[in-house]
């Protein structure tokens, strides 16, 4: 039994069909890249795992059990979280409130607003500040502290580098090894494909809404994956 | 000293039209309801605590009773109608909210006829504390005031301070985002609703101690709490008592000067000035990422 399993999931936007029956399977602990283009199906496939969309066809397990009849804010109370694409942080909310937020729906455990600025130092002296007053990577960061507040155990990452700082991408990518060493798994989606690489134990490659390649990185080489990211 | 008098009394009626305005304001913050039902549904709670006082309860109770039914109301009227109304057409919870309140005024008439009612404090509305020989405050409008100004300290430190508060402005912020913490919208907003009615039905029942009412005095306390919230300014309460004042002086201080009959229009114009030159009012706090 795998941790998360999509089996044969199909997800349309009225009559456009964005995902064509996709499978794959990550396990507990894993840092699993999703690559691909723009328009590639890559966030659609996120936003239904965290329950935004749902599947026409096909199903979702989480630990075994389907959960597609399960709505968005309660598959938070299960452990599965997000970090939307464009970092949505709350805007006339302050860094501190977006962290208790965090915590509204999710599970017990150990994540507290310190421990999130122990994780990313550069939050706690903005903690009073507006969170739209921050920079890019700083939101960044605070959305990434926020979806920890609900204490995950699947941490869904969309586009997470995305016109940030050098500095603040270094860090992402240090916590998202840091995490999986914690038990977190992470399910992220990256345009930065060397990057992802280096970090990630698994690797689906979607090409126009299917899945064109994946494996571990190691057994990949770097031809392969251009003709599956592009459909060469 | 009479215009002092008559200044006082405008601004005392702010509070009044301060009680109409908060729910009015808070739902249209947190999930950009337009309800045009607001006014009548704080008739409907001054008529729900006349139906008590006839039953022979006495005022006080008769009042909380009708608060607390119309925080029911509002809890349920959002999860079973107004939650359908919203998403992508922002003018189906106006069409929908401006039926509800034809249905209102038309079941109110039918019950209690058209006949002007009251509701009697017990001497409490007419008595007053004369400040000076020419100063007289009414007892009752100031007490109807620091209603409004307590009640909006609470409503303010409950939106500041506690989860349902946070919850109210995330949702608020991005209603999406908050799906994504754990928050039912549909719950939130339902919440947002009962505690909108829940204002307005103390805002209903203080002007029906004040003065006569009948079915369809909603409607102008509709209007009267649009201008508020509007010359205030969105997304501020304590701005939602400035422009509450703002127009109940302009109506007293106009009936004043042009006669009884002209201290409604004057209040309309000096909130057309209002909104000509500050449209967005004089306290208003909008944020965007």
């Amino acid at each position: 039994m795998s941790f998360l399993e999509l089996q044969d999931v199909s997800v349309f936007y009225g009559d456009f069909q964005a995902l064509f029956t996709v499978s794959l399977s990550v396990e507990e602990g894993q840092t699993f890249a999703v690559i691909g283009a723009n328009g590639a199906g890559k966030s659609t496939m996120l936003r239904t795992i965290a329950g935004l969309l749902r599947p026409r066809s096909g199903q979702i397990l989480f630990e075994g059990e389907p959960i597609d009849h399960v709505s968005a804010h309660k598959r938070v109370g299960m452990g599965i979280s997000m970090v939307p694409e464009g970092r949505r942080v709350f805007a006339s909310l302050t860094v501190n409130e977006n962290l208790q937020v965090g915590a509204y729906g999710g599970r017990k455990g150990d994540w507290t607003i310190e421990s999130v600025y122990e994780l990313f130092p550069l939050l706690k002296p903005l903690a009073k500040r507006q969170a739209a007053s921050l920079s890019g990577g700083e939101q960044q960061a605070l959305a990434i502290g926020r979806a920890l507040m609900s204490n995950p155990r699947l941490v869904l990452l969309d586009e997470v580098s995305l016109g940030l700082a050098p500095v603040v991408i270094k860090r992402i990518y240090e916590v998202m090894v840091e995490l999986p060493a914690r038990g977190t798994t992470i399910l992220v989606v990256e345009q930065d494909v060397q990057h992802v690489l280096t970090v990630a134990d698994h690797v689906a490659c979607f090409l126009e809404g299917r899945i064109s390649l994946q494996g571990e990185p190691s057994e990949l080489k770097s031809d392969e994956i251009t003709a599956a990211y592009f459909g060469m | 000293m009479n215009w002092v008098n008559v200044a006082v009394q405008g601004i005392l009626l702010g509070g009044l039209y301060a009680l109409f305005a908060i729910g009015l304001a808070l739902v249209f913050g947190v999930m950009r309801l337009v309800n045009l039902a607001h006014g009548d549904l704080g008739i409907l709670a001054a008529f729900i605590a006349l139906g008590f006082v006839r039953s022979g309860v006495g005022l006080p109770v008769a009042a909380l009773l009708s608060i607390l039914i119309m925080v029911g109301v509002g809890y349920v009227l959002q999860r079973g109608l107004l939650n359908f109304t919203l998403g992508t057409d922002d003018t189906r919870p106006i069409v929908v909210t401006f039926g509800l309140a034809i249905i209102i005024q038309n079941a109110l008439l039918l019950k209690f006829s058209a006949d002007e009612q009251g509701l009697n404090a017990g001497g409490l509305e007419t008595s007053s504390i004369h400040v000076s020989k020419q100063v007289a405050l009414g007892v009752y409008p100031l007490l109807v005031f620091i209603l409004a100004v307590v009640l909006i300290a609470g409503v303010q430190l409950l939106l500041n301070r506690t989860k349902m508060g946070r919850a109210f402005r995330a949702t608020s912020d991005d209603r999406e985002a908050a799906e994504l913490m754990g928050m039912n919208n549909r719950h939130i907003y339902a919440l947002a609703m009962a505690l909108s009615l829940g204002t307005v039905a103390i805002g209903g029942i203080a002007l029906a101690v004040r003065t006569t009412f009948d079915p369809t005095a909603g409607s102008f306390n509709l209007i009267y709490a649009f201008e508020a919230v509007i010359m205030g300014g969105m997304g501020s309460l304590w701005g939602t008592l400035l422009g509450g004042v703002i127009l109940g002086l302009a109506q007293t201080l106009g009936a004043q000067a042009f006669g009884s009959g002209w201290g409604i229009l004057c209040g309309n114009v000096v909130f057309l000035i209002v909104l000509a030159f500050r449209p967005s009012g004089f306290f208003a706090r909008t944020v965007t990422a």
